[in-house]
């Protein structure tokens, strides 16, 4: 079965993306925002980068893309869907995290590896890891301040170090009930080799790539009527 | 017709541009300054006839896209 990974305008690290999930054995193909058929995809992967510019708010026209019915039809039928900085954006702006992202507290764009901690295993991102364990990745956006006032947002991974951005609780990795959504903002892709300083990053996207293959598929097709977040 | 969209962040939500604009301004002097909020404006001509309509479809566009339901608040003001 192969993991989509999902390409708008200005999205910039599907190719890392597409690379570590090669490398881990899955198969992985790049699908265009105007593609509007996944059906054989068993999961999907929305990269980092810029979509759409960023402009009006991240994500805000990027959830609008033809591909996002198709990503919120797999959401609903509880396959895994991974989005990965500006990918976590777009979830939260198409409803399918709770919350938000605003401008770091110190409106600094954050490029620098940062500590972060195990808080639920219980998600298609974090579940080939231990309560508590510490993982070196990636921080690289502007608008990673991430808040969520409906409370609804389950933390799975947190900032060990003082807060870098000002995220609700220190918020690095959010799912939803069901943990089959998740949206993270540092990035495992860029930690997956020891030549680039971290392969922490392997143990979160191999637990992805297990749960794109042994997630059953859903009877009777969407659960419809059922909130995904 | 004219539409004027005022998007305003909620008051209970952080605005870090505005609370940074409002450290920058005390620190030029002006001791006065209590507070600052970056609001965003978007000017949208429009074909629309009707005032009454114009606001109807101005208000879904501002649910649908222009205002983000978790942060924002918005007013639409109609001008000929």
């Amino acid at each position: 079965m192969t993991i989509a990974v999902a390409v708008f305008p200005g999205t910039n690290c599907e190719m890392d993306v597409v690379w570590v999930l090669r490398s881990l054995g899955a198969e992985a193909e790049l699908a265009w925002h105007r593609d509007v058929d996944l059906a054989g995809a068993s999961a999907v992967v929305l990269p980092g980068g810029f979509a759409h510019g960023d402009y009006l708010r991240t994500g805000a026209f990027a959830r609008f893309s033809p591909i996002m019915a198709e990503v919120e039809r797999l959401a609903t039928a509880g396959r895994p869907v991974l989005g990965i900085c500006n990918g976590f954006q777009i979830l939260t702006e198409a409803g399918l995290l709770p919350g938000a992202h605003l401008a770091n507290r110190d409106l600094a764009f954050i490029c620098r590896f940062v500590e972060v901690e195990v808080v639920d295993t219980a998600s298609v991102l974090t579940a080939g890891t231990q309560l508590g364990q510490v993982l070196r990745i990636p921080l690289n956006s502007y608008e990673g301040n991430y808040l969520d006032p409906s409370g609804r947002a389950r933390l799975v991974l947190r900032y060990l170090e003082p807060n870098p951005n000002g995220a609700q609780d220190g918020a690095a990795a959010v799912a939803n009930t069901f943990g089959n959504v998740v949206g993270i903002m540092p990035h495992p892709e860029r930690a997956t080799e020891a030549l680039l300083g971290s392969d922490d990053g392997k143990v979160l996207l191999e637990a992805f790539v297990r749960a794109a293959v042994t997630t059953p598929a859903p009877a009777g097709g969407a659960r419809s009527g059922v909130s995904v977040v | 017709m004219r539409a004027i969209v005022r998007v305003t962040r909620r008051p209970e939500i952080a605005d870090p541009p505005g609370l940074t604009t409002g450290r920058a301004l005390a620190d030029l002097g002006y001791g006065e300054v209590a507070g600052v909020r970056i609001d965003r404006v978007i000017t949208i001509e429009l074909t629309t006839v009707s005032a009454a309509d114009a606001k109807r479809r101005v208000e879904e566009m501002c649910e649908r896209l222009l205002a983000n339901p978790v942060l924002e608040d918005y007013s639409v003001t109609i001008e000929p």
